[in-house]
């Protein structure tokens, strides 16, 4: 199967849905040619379908997303750009209160077809505003569906079905995922929401990871295995809906989880994941449930204080271990 | 009806070329129906009946009313927390109103919005909002989707004095004329943001000629005369429908009451309340229809009468309407998946 990026995989997704389906249009700050977007997914679409499809805005995130709310009620498919998910914050009234509450609060009258792509994570020394990993705010709120693909693959597939989906999605992208590569087929594919993947299957321990924790989770697992210890990684994909039946399914096997994210730990979305695991498999489980996530600070700017609050594969290798080993 | 001081004080004027009797009495109806409607919820609500909060607009309901006789079907509006005579004004019907104030299946959002939530997608009216100033941004949206679905369609967005100082105000505006989408926004300036009279919330003021800066015609029409307010939405409509972009009109109107039932409002001053109730749009409308030979003072008994009963079997509806299971709080939240996810 040929090999592309996961930036690649998104603009595919992008362009084989405008083309399938005229109501569906971009907005978003700086996402025309020949910017093509600030981390550049948008390259090339608007020579193809025009700016008023790839329509740029000013910076000004509540009015455009508030333009994708009521576009969205009233016969459209927007996809918008947040372009980076700190700025999620100044449109947090039309995301969480406006297009998360539509349906439910006209008795189910409201179809809200929108998408909301944006990309978050620490890796650029990009500092407090430009790195954080905010999924777990979208994630609480009733009314919104949360996607974070961790692969090309993943993040054409899932693309895809939010953009076809009549409820609103936050899309969550990885700025240091935009140059991974991987297998992408070239036939027409959408993924389902609510289906975690085993990226890799074992029998001592369960890692729960998501978007570039995943990568970091298959890196751990190699080093594990030449010292003996077999490591099952599951990628839930979206957050909600949750596959908690895999997740599950996968500690009553291995008897021991550890949960990791980007995101900083307290109030993180592995609590949700670890209390789901408690209530369901709590006999099933040998040891403590562990969390591998960023100490509760701000995302830090100096490349050596970053890297010291990022998850990496030697951190979580050295959960396991001591968990599988029985120091836990 | 007994005259009024209003009816006495306020001219006249000549009868519009532009609007029919039919039409006029249309308005005067649909206005009677909004200040009847509220007052009866308010006392449905003082007498325990209503629960929540209940934000009314007596006094204010020209606004709508104008607003609404130069949209047709296929246009959209969206709407505030003081939204009743909005969406009245645009056609919803009385009895899934109180329905919903109620709490009943048989209202607008189910029991699941209430006086602030009131929507009814299929005539275009996408929403009243609890956020001040939310409904901007979404009006924005609508009209972008009537621009891009090439249709001659156009949305009205209500708000009020107090989303002005919002920065979804500004964004809105800013985005609407750059796009030149089909847009009126329409400002019921009542003078207060809850307690806070409006000049206090910034030094300029002159609110079309802050609409004006963003480079769309915009004018400061008598909210308190419904042809007036007529005329100048139905100006802005056609212009919207021609591919001329967005246009801001302030109406100046009035609070009769308090913010919301239960509020004093004690920082009104009694002599400014008192001016404004003698421009009543309701009555100064039945003087004009009466003096250009639309309306009888037996047809506006009649009016009035058909307005009660239809209020009377609209809160009969409700009453008699049955609550839904509690348990249908938790439907309704996705289309695609119930409330824990699992695909439906």
């Amino acid at each position: 199967m040929r090999e592309i990026t996961y930036r690649e995989a998104l603009r595919e997704a992008l362009r084989e849905e405008m083309e399938r389906d005229e109501t569906v249009f971009l907005m978003g700050e700086d996402i025309a040619d020949p910017f093509g977007s600030a981390y550049k997914v948008t390259l090339g679409l608007s020579p193809q379908f025009g700016t008023e499809r790839v329509r740029q805005t000013p910076i000004s995130e509540q009015g455009f997303v508030g333009a994708g709310v009521g576009a969205a009620v009233t016969g459209m498919r927007p996809v918008v750009e947040i372009m980076y998910i700190d700025f999620a914050t100044m449109a947090m009234d039309q995301i969480a209160n406006q297009a998360a509450k539509l349906r439910y609060m006209s008795g189910g009258q409201a179809k809200v077809p929108l998408v909301i792509r944006t990309q978050g994570g620490p890796g650029r020394s990009s500092a407090a505003q430009h790195a954080q990993s905010l999924e777990a705010w979208f994630a609480h709120i009733p009314g919104l569906l949360v996607a974070m693909p961790s692969t090309p693959y993943d993040a054409k597939g899932l693309l895809k079905t939010a953009i076809r989906l009549d409820d609103p999605v936050v899309f969550i992208e990885q700025k240091l995922l935009y140059n991974t590569e991987g297998p992408v087929p070239e036939e027409e594919y959408t993924l389902p929401f609510g289906e975690a993947d085993v990226k890799r299957e074992g029998s001592d321990c369960t890692v729960v990871a998501t978007s570039m924790t995943v990568l970091k989770a298959l890196k751990a697992a190699d080093i594990l295995e030449r010292e003996g210890i077999s490591v099952e990684v599951v990628d839930p994909r979206t957050l909600f809906p949750l596959d908690i039946e895999t997740i599950t399914a996968s500690v009553c096997k291995t008897s021991r989880v550890v949960v990791t994210h980007e995101a900083v730990e307290r109030c993180g979305f592995g609590a949700e994941i670890v209390a789901q695991i408690a209530q369901t498999a709590f006999g099933y489980i040998d040891a403590p449930i562990q969390r591998v996530c960023a100490p509760s600070v701000p995302p830090p700017f100096a490349q050596h204080m970053e890297a010291f609050t990022m998850i990496d594969e030697h951190k979580i290798a050295d959960r396991v271990r001591r968990l599988v080993t029985g120091e836990l | 009806m007994t005259q009024t001081a209003a009816e006495r004080e306020e001219p006249v004027g000549s009868p519009p070329q532009d609007l029919s009797g039919e039409q006029l009495r249309w308005m005067y109806r649909r206005m009677l129906l909004i200040r009847e409607f509220e007052n009866t919820a308010q006392i449905r609500f003082e007498a325990g009946e209503i629960a929540g909060f209940l934000h009314l607009s007596q006094g204010q309901e020209a606004v709508p009313v104008g607003t609404c006789a130069a949209l047709r079907e296929g246009d959209t509006i969206t709407s505030t927390h003081r939204g009743h005579g909005d969406v009245i004004a645009k056609g919803c019907d009385v009895k899934r109103m109180f329905a919903e104030l109620y709490g009943r299946t048989t209202g607008y959002c189910k029991g699941k919005g209430g006086s602030m939530h009131i929507a009814d997608f299929s005539q275009g009216i996408i929403g009243a909002n609890g956020i001040v100033s939310g409904g901007l941004p979404i009006a924005l949206g609508a009209a972008l989707s009537c621009q891009m679905r090439n249709t001659d369609h156009v949305t009205v967005c209500f708000f009020g004095d107090g989303a002005t100082a919002e920065g979804g105000f500004h964004e809105a505006l800013n985005l609407s004329t750059l796009w030149q989408v089909p847009l009126i926004f329409v400002c019921q300036n009542n003078l207060y943001g809850l307690s806070q009279p409006w000049e206090e919330t910034a030094f300029q003021c002159d609110l079309p000629e802050r609409a004006r800066t963003y480079h769309m015609p915009a004018e400061c029409v008598d909210g308190m005369d419904v042809i007036t307010v007529y005329g100048a939405v139905a100006r802005a409509v056609n212009r919207a429908r021609r591919g001329e972009g967005p246009s801001f009109i302030e109406a100046k109107t009035y609070r009769f009451l308090g913010h919301y039932v239960g509020d004093p409002a004690t920082y009104m001053d009694q002599e400014e309340r008192e001016g404004w109730r003698k421009r009543d749009p309701i009555p100064r409308l039945g003087r004009q229809l009466r003096e250009w030979g639309y309306l009888t003072d037996e047809e506006a008994a009649q009016i009035r009468a058909e307005v009660e009963e239809e209020l009377q079997a609209g809160i009969e509806f409700a009453k008699s309407s049955p609550k839904p299971p509690a348990a249908d709080a938790l439907s309704d939240v996705y289309v695609h998946f119930d409330h824990h996810g699992e695909p439906r």
